[in-house]
């Protein structure tokens, strides 16, 4: 009887042990596969993410140090790719006097891509009342734009980056 | 502290639910989508011809629109006399049946080109002609080929001769009087051969520039013709309007499964839309993609060099044959003229009816479809300047799906009947 009991006793020990070891192995396959998938898919999800989350899309801004408000009235609405188009660039001071006579340079890129603006657009005209007429602008993609000023006026220089969903 | 057993049971119930949430996960993943994000739609419907705009005017061309003058320009299109041995019109190579191109790498006139003969349906769509934009309006390039020593071979005083010979009171009706040429020698233009460009320079400026506003004439009606060649509605076509009406039977009867994955990947993964994008599925722009250099031929620098051409063309947007203010030539104005980014850069053709018109790229290196999308998979280095391609790691199974769905691109040429066919001439050779 007792010798029945030990053999049993002996036999649950064994393999019971085996088997531990391997379902603990399959135990850790498993969470590193899932592990994989979830880090998979999250890089899947960033990677096909167009547009970065909370972009500030407006199109009128305070210059980064704070000088002016700059503010942008397209040809077309809503902006259109590849579609040479001129824009109105308005600049007036904090407390909104008009800004004249300002020398602006133009640049631009898609963030995501780095390959710049594909034209050379310019500031050609002072149209009065702070109004400046920016030509030659083209997207020639969709996705996400900046549109960069640099704004110099008596004297001092700033600079404002728009940002476009296209 | 838990026996063996139960440490077992508790692995288990463990790996079973990281399995379920691992299948679960991969399912998604890898489970194709019937249906589209509300982002995926929009960019369905940017590639659609229902998101094409009305043919824009031509404000350089003041004849873009006249019925009378496309009438001309079909007869011009079609006619061999105008050039050196009266073999070759722009039908040559611009062949109706094949969407308006010849199927040969390179173009075959009174001798051979170094480049592809480019497709003509929408093409009145572009700002920039030719695979190196070195013309900037349509009749602008129309005249390109006429004057080159292995297209036409002719020159603009031979072809102005041919007007007052054959197409008078069509020209006059249009354009106005013609000038005397009987006195101007048969043939003299500034790019032909050497006894042709001698006489040219022995003419008179005014001479010269009666002749050179026939010439120009010509390519306006030849390009008020073009206008006429507009894309009709593909498969893929009637396909959006499905996923834009909701019509999932409509949707699954119009495209395969297969053909779904590859437009899938064409708008997402495979990246194309970066430069096949809008309703004719090209942005007009210029772009390295690492197109091999085909053997024998001189080296090609694309935009590089058409930059520079049309900024000095005779014929472009401010010239004085140009029918445009100063204000309408933005593209002429703000283009990009150098750098080294420039270097190999050439225009994406439009896609549609790409299956019918193999083969590709700007000497017809890649001959099928499947060779192309080899090329953009594999993202070779370019031969000169930098290429903008980075490796797909696509599968053999996605690549034949991209080539389904660009096989859906094929649609009719939109276009009264008359156009597409050699007009009747009534005083014929």
């Amino acid at each position: 009887m007792s010798t029945v009991n030990q053999t049993t006793t002996f036999a649950e020990t064994r393999q019971p042990r085996r088997f531990g070891r391997l379902f603990r192995w399959i135990g850790i396959g498993m969470a590193a596969l899932v592990l994989l998938a979830l880090v998979a898919f999250g890089a899947m999800v960033a990677w096909m993410n167009y547009v970065p989350a909370d972009l500030d899309i407006s199109t009128s801004l305070v210059t980064d140090n704070g000088l002016y408000r700059a503010s942008y009235t397209p040809q077309y609405e809503p902006v259109p790719i590849n579609q040479i188009q001129s824009w109105t660039l308005h600049l007036e001071t904090e407390d909104g006097r008009p800004v004249e006579g300002a020398q602006i340079r133009v640049d631009g890129d898609m963030p995501q891509h780095g390959h710049g603006l594909p034209t050379r657009p310019q500031v050609t005209e002072y149209l009065g009342n702070g109004d400046y007429r920016v030509e030659g602008l083209k997207f020639h993609m969709p996705g996400w734009w900046i549109v960069e000023f640099d704004i110099t006026a008596d004297g001092q220089t700033d600079h404002v980056t728009f940002n476009l969903i296209l | 502290m838990m026996n063996g057993q139960q440490k077992q049971k508790l692995f288990i119930i463990i790996s079973a639910a990281f399995l379920i949430i691992g299948l679960g996960l991969a399912g998604y993943l890898l489970w194709p989508r019937p249906t589209w994000s509300d982002e995926e739609v929009a960019q369905l419907r940017s590639l659609w011809l229902g998101s094409l705009p009305a043919l824009p005017n031509d404000p350089t061309n003041r004849y873009a629109t006249d019925p009378a003058a496309a009438a001309l320009g079909q007869k011009l299109f079609f006619d061999p006399r105008f050039s050196s041995n009266g073999e070759v019109s722009c039908s040559t190579c611009h062949k109706p049946e094949l969407s308006f191109q010849d199927g040969t790498p390179l173009a075959h006139g009174v001798g051979v080109t170094n480049r592809r003969t480019m497709p003509l349906v929408g093409v009145a769509y572009n700002p920039w002609l030719f695979w190196d934009g070195r013309k900037d309006s349509l009749w602008a390039q129309a005249l390109g080929p006429l004057e080159s020593p292995v297209e036409h071979g002719g020159d603009r005083t031979q072809y102005a001769h041919l007007i007052a010979q054959y197409y008078r009171a069509e020209y006059e009706a249009i354009f106005g009087p013609l000038p005397d040429l009987s006195g101007l020698p048969a043939q003299a233009g500034p790019g032909a051969g050497p006894e042709a460009k001698a006489a040219w320079e022995a003419m008179a400026p005014e001479e010269r520039e009666a002749v050179t506003r026939i010439f120009a004439n010509m390519g306006k009606a030849i390009a008020a013709y073009e206008r006429q060649l507009l894309p009709g509605a593909s498969r893929f076509d009637q396909y959006v309007e499905a996923v834009l009406a909701n019509d999932t039977e409509a949707m699954q009867s119009l495209m395969t499964p297969d053909e779904v994955a590859g437009l899938r990947l064409f708008i997402g993964e495979a990246n194309c839309t970066q430069c096949h994008n809008g309703p004719r599925l090209t942005d007009n722009h210029f772009h390295n993609t690492g197109v091999p250099a085909a053997p024998g031929l001189p080296e090609d620098v694309g935009r590089a060099l058409g930059a520079p051409q049309v900024v000095a063309d005779e014929f472009n947007c401010l010239s004085q044959y140009s029918d445009a203010e100063p204000e309408d030539c933005a593209e002429l104005r703000y283009m990009i003229t150098e750098g080294h980014e420039l270097t190999r850069q050439f225009k994406p053709p439009t896609l549609r009816n790409v299956d019918d018109r193999p083969p590709y790229m700007h000497a017809g290196q890649l001959a099928t479809l499947e060779e192309v999308l080899e090329h953009y998979n594999s993202a070779p280095e370019a031969p000169a300047g930098h290429s903008e391609l980075e490796p797909l790691n696509l599968s053999e199974a996605e690549l034949d799906q991209l080539a389904a769905f660009l096989r859906t691109l094929s649609g009719p040429v939109e276009a009264e009947p008359q156009w597409l066919e050699p007009p009747i001439v009534a005083n014929s050779r």
